[in-house]
């Protein structure tokens, strides 16, 4: 058996990694400083033609949808019964708590007074909004997720009675997880319904929730594939024989659930097409583009997964899986920012300034940092040697 | 799309469209199934 290494030494400081990490934390403290003195206005783009930009179309709407890891896997394991992926459950929690802590993080760029974030509980609970519905999903799940998460930094602290009180609750916040996960990811696709003259035809369709809550679960697939590989790669030495034993047969179940769930995504987005009969818009520079998403990002991957199952071709499926996530990118960014305000002459329309491209990056990065940070020091991809797994 | 005049014929036309995917995707699912699992005895 291989056993993990569980303490981290001293270690080389001056990496290639950590120098290039260490220049965009810098460049990314000096913009929130700006941000922050100066206001919306002094690094940003945003207008009110277009007052959602890179920080919602990537830190928030990517964030949530490649943070569906955690309840996928966690339903597939606790909800469907599938234990033989039980290794793979504390790595996506994490990166699901992660991926929304830093969502949260990059709104209060993105929000101009972002004091006020707590007001829809506290002073005015506007109800009757998508967004209240969206931002109460969101906090109560990000409570989830860090309950789910804590077992693992509890067990690393030595605090056994609180460990094994938040593991009584496995089950409990699984279910909370995939229903709260359920309501936020389609919200998110049912924001743009307001914005029928806004949004191009052929990504404006009343099925804007279903596909954005569909498109979650192939991004939670895909995003447990590619971490899983990345760790493999990575973190090899902190890997006990359960994770690297199992990260074939998890490579495989998940490519073979996203080869489905694309084919099934591909035939409703057609059928959708269908149903608010925008196939002369096919034929249109914007056309061009939506055939692109569709043929490139949905039916290919769910062919080429297919293709990595059937030959049982691990590499195939994880550059599967990596296009796959790129494809989710290109999805949420025609949404909010390529299709919307469509009609708007060339001068109007939104490009990022580079400040914000500057935060996102540094966001990531800082997703980076404390992902690696913690999977070196707390039992993540291997077993606390004083509890059992399971 | 110059013979629709009514929601009706809307609705008609969209649907009979909509019916002929239904039947291509419940042809193409087994094809894909077999597919997927074409290696698994061998």
């Amino acid at each position: 058996m291989t056993s993990p290494q569980t303490t981290t030494g001293p270690g080389r400081l001056l990496t290639p990694f950590n120098l290039v990490a260490g220049i965009i934390v810098v460049f990314g403290m000096i913009i929130t400083i700006l941000r922050f003195t100066g206001g919306l206005a002094s690094v940003t783009n945003l207008s009110d033609d277009n007052p959602w930009g890179l920080w919602i179309g990537f830190d928030l709407l990517v964030g949530v949808a490649l943070a569906a890891g955690g309840y996928v896997t966690s339903a597939a394991v606790y909800i469907f019964g599938l234990k033989r992926f039980h290794a793979a459950v504390r790595p996506a929690i994490l990166t699901g708590f992660l991926g929304y802590a830093l969502v949260v993080l990059a709104l209060h760029y993105d929000v101009g007074r972002p004091w006020r974030l707590p007001y829809p509980f506290v002073v005015s609970a506007g109800t009757t909004s998508l967004l209240f519905e969206v931002a109460a999903c969101v906090a109560l799940y990000l409570t989830v997720l860090f309950i789910e998460f804590s077992p693992a930094a509890l067990e690393w602290l030595g605090l056994k009675r609180a460990r094994h009180l938040v593991t009584r609750l496995t089950l409990v916040l699984t279910i909370l997880g995939v229903v709260l996960s359920t309501l936020h990811q389609s919200s998110l696709g049912a924001l743009f319904l307001i914005v029928p003259a806004k949004l191009h035809p052929l990504w404006y369709t009343p099925y804007l929730p279903i596909y954005f809550f569909i498109t979650s679960t192939i991004a939670g697939l895909s995003m447990v594939i590619c971490e899983s590989a990345l760790s493999h790669r990575y973190f090899h030495g902190k890997m006990d024989a359960a994770h690297l034993s199992g990260n074939r047969d998890l490579t495989l179940g998940f490519g073979k659930a996203a080869s489905w769930v694309l084919l099934g995504y591909f035939v409703i987005k057609v059928i959708g097409i269908a149903a608010d009969n925008q196939w002369h818009y096919l034929g249109t520079g914007f056309g061009a583009w939506y055939l692109v998403e569709l043929l490139g990002f949905v039916a290919l991957p769910a062919f080429m997964y297919a293709v990595g199952v059937r030959e049982k071709n691990i590499t195939i499926i994880r550059w599967t899986a990596a296009w796959t996530v790129l494809g989710i990118v290109v999805n949420r960014f025609n949404v909010c920012l390529v299709a919307f305000n469509w009609h708007l002459p060339a001068e109007q329309r939104y490009f990022p300034h580079w400040m914000e491209i500057g935060i996102s990056v540094f966001i990531v990065t800082l997703g980076i940092l404390v992902f690696r940070f913690i999977v070196t020091r707390m039992p993540i991809l291997h077993a606390h040697p004083d509890y059992d797994a399971h | 799309m110059d013979n629709i005049h009514t929601l009706q014929e809307f609705m008609l036309h969209t649907k009979n469209i909509i019916y002929i995917l239904i039947l291509l995707a419940l042809a193409a699912f087994p094809l894909f199934w077999r597919f997927l699992n074409g290696r698994d005895k061998e």
